[in-house]
């Protein structure tokens, strides 16, 4: 590029900017008009925008704006747009027993359609997205409740959580028999049959004799004598061949050893009352709930 | 107008033009950021919003070193269906003690800003193991390294001196009782837990996060912190309507 003087072009009569390069010079025309106004009214918009809405930070505060625009208080109002919307169902909702809901055709159609959006969202990362459940979390389908399965059983269970660390939490603990050093290796061997026939399958049944004495003073405790569980102390029943951690027999062994108890976080702080109420209904409703 | 002639010094000579430049950004940037350093009203007043134990700490170092905010964002947005789906909107003071905050606007997974509690720890080894165990639809990587991994623990005590520096307030107790620290919250049963809460605040749970009570992992550490995410503040002491909480 080498400067020259600027000069008028002779083809379309406008000054140069006096540069050169290669022999290219370049024609000195103002902006596009157009291009200006929209330059300038960015710019008055700029200065309305700074009166109507919050713009400028100062030493102690920031200037708010004439229009008093905040998106917490805009998120507040849609969320109690959202309520209104919702009607009176979630009103009633709230003072309504389980039971109102579960005899209320109205009510309960409301409180399952409520259940299984809270469901998808905060259950079914664990319990799975039709409540199937998986190894370690149980089933809600079907008839079997560890802690039990009444409206009210599963209202609490989901208010307190188990072994959540919620003061009132549904509590329970098998021991590690195996870790912990309480059993023997063959004992558990022989507690695995054992349990293994509890359930109604085949089984080394000499070893499982063996056994009976071992249950009965381990086991019997929470299981019950026959094995039949109590949902009182969320003891499972061992005679349903239905396992939350697996019904092979190593897997059983594996329990026995190590005694394994899932945890399900409280959703009473988490979740509202009615929320809660509404996803019971849902549970109860979907699986085999049981009704007293 | 004559003040457009001047513009043609500026054309004319590139240095001027990268001073003038540089002015114009500077003052732009004075103007945004320098204010936050002293305006009081950018960070709310809330209770139970305490500095990271020093487990947690080093969970949130791993939470950055696998770079899961590539994926997650922790900042709730107030907007209707955020609140809907995650919880209250995240708070500027949910993240003051956050070098660097972990906000993010990248969301190939869930807002992670109120995770804590929402899960058990035996389902986050799941999922962090294997993803796909527990969400069948799930396009998050495998860590499962990290349970076979033992936590680092010997600079844990300079990462706490560098967060003091930048304004944490850590004592110095907290720095030197950090591997204290650390064991004692990954262990249920252990009796330093009480004076861990006293530093820290009554919610700090000791637990084996991750299921091997035989030793501190970093699948430890990253439950830990995943697990305080979000539950801190004390919700029913705050007042979202009151004036100098709004913006």
């Amino acid at each position: 590029m080498s400067g020259h003087k600027p000069e008028k072009d002779d083809v379309t009569g406008v000054d140069t900017t006096g540069h050169e390069w290669d022999g290219i010079r370049e024609l000195d025309n103002p902006l596009p008009r157009w291009w200006l106004w929209v330059f300038y009214a960015s710019i008055v918009i700029a200065v309305i925008y700074w009166i109507l809405m919050p713009a400028w930070p100062g030493i102690s505060g920031y200037t708010h704006g004439v229009l008093g625009a905040s998106d917490r208080t805009n998120v507040a109002r849609a969320m109690d747009q959202l309520h209104a919307q919702r009607g009176k169902g979630a009103e009633v909702l709230k003072t309504a027993s389980l039971e109102q809901i579960e005899r209320d055709p109205d009510l309960q159609a409301y409180a399952l359609a409520v259940g299984q959006s809270v469901f998808g969202d905060n259950c079914a990362t664990c319990h799975g997205p039709g409540g199937a459940g998986g190894k370690g979390y149980p089933n809600l389908r079907d008839d079997i409740w560890i802690w039990g399965g009444t409206l009210e059983d599963i209202h609490h269970t989901l208010t307190v959580g188990v072994r959540s660390g919620d003061p009132n939490a549904r509590m329970s603990q098998m021991p590690a028999f195996g870790r912990d050093g309480l059993l023997q290796q063959s004992q558990i061997d022989d507690l695995t049959e054992y349990v293994v026939q509890l359930s109604g399958r085949k089984a080394n049944a000499v070893a499982a004799s063996r056994a009976a004495p071992v249950f009965a003073e381990q086991c019997a405790v929470c299981h019950g004598p026959a094995g039949k569980g109590d949902p009182k102390v969320g003891a499972p029943d061992l005679t349903d061949n239905d396992w939350l951690y697996g019904a092979e027999p190593a897997d059983i062994a594996g329990q026995i050893y190590n005694g394994r108890g899932g945890v399900m976080p409280a959703w009473g702080p988490r979740l509202s009352p009615e929320t809660v109420k509404a996803l019971a209904v849902y549970i109860h409703a979907n699986a085999g709930g049981q009704d007293k | 107008m004559s003040l457009w002639k001047h513009h043609g010094k500026f054309e004319r000579h590139s240095l001027l033009l990268v001073i003038g430049i540089l002015v114009v950004v500077s003052i732009g940037g004075l103007v945004e950021i320098a204010p936050l350093f002293w305006l009081q009203s950018t960070i709310e007043k809330v209770e139970g919003v305490r500095p990271y134990t020093p487990l947690e700490l080093a969970g949130r170092d791993i939470y950055i070193r696998e770079g899961c905010y590539v994926c997650h964002s922790q900042m709730i947005r107030p907007l209707r269906d955020e609140v809907e789906r995650y919880g209250h909107y995240s708070l500027a003071a949910e993240s003051m003690y956050d070098h660097p905050f972990q906000w993010g606007s990248k969301r190939t997974g869930p807002d992670l800003a109120r995770v804590g509690g929402k899960y058990s720890d035996g389902w986050h080894v799941d999922h962090l193991t294997n993803p796909r165990s527990v969400v069948p639809e799930s396009v998050m990587p495998p860590y499962a390294f990290l349970k076979d991994k033992d936590l680092r623990q010997v600079d844990l005590g300079k990462k706490l001196i560098a967060m003091k520096r930048l304004g944490v307030p850590y004592s110095q107790e907290d720095i030197d009782k950090v591997l204290v620290d650390v064991e004692a919250q990954a262990d249920p049963y252990s009796s330093d837990a009480v004076d861990l809460r006293k530093r820290y605040g009554a919610k700090v749970v000791n637990r084996d996060f991750d299921g091997d009570p035989s030793r501190v992992t970093e699948m430890d550490a990253l439950i830990a912190y995943l697990q305080m995410l979000g539950a801190q503040v004390d919700f029913s002491t705050y007042h979202p309507d009151q004036t100098q909480n709004q913006r």
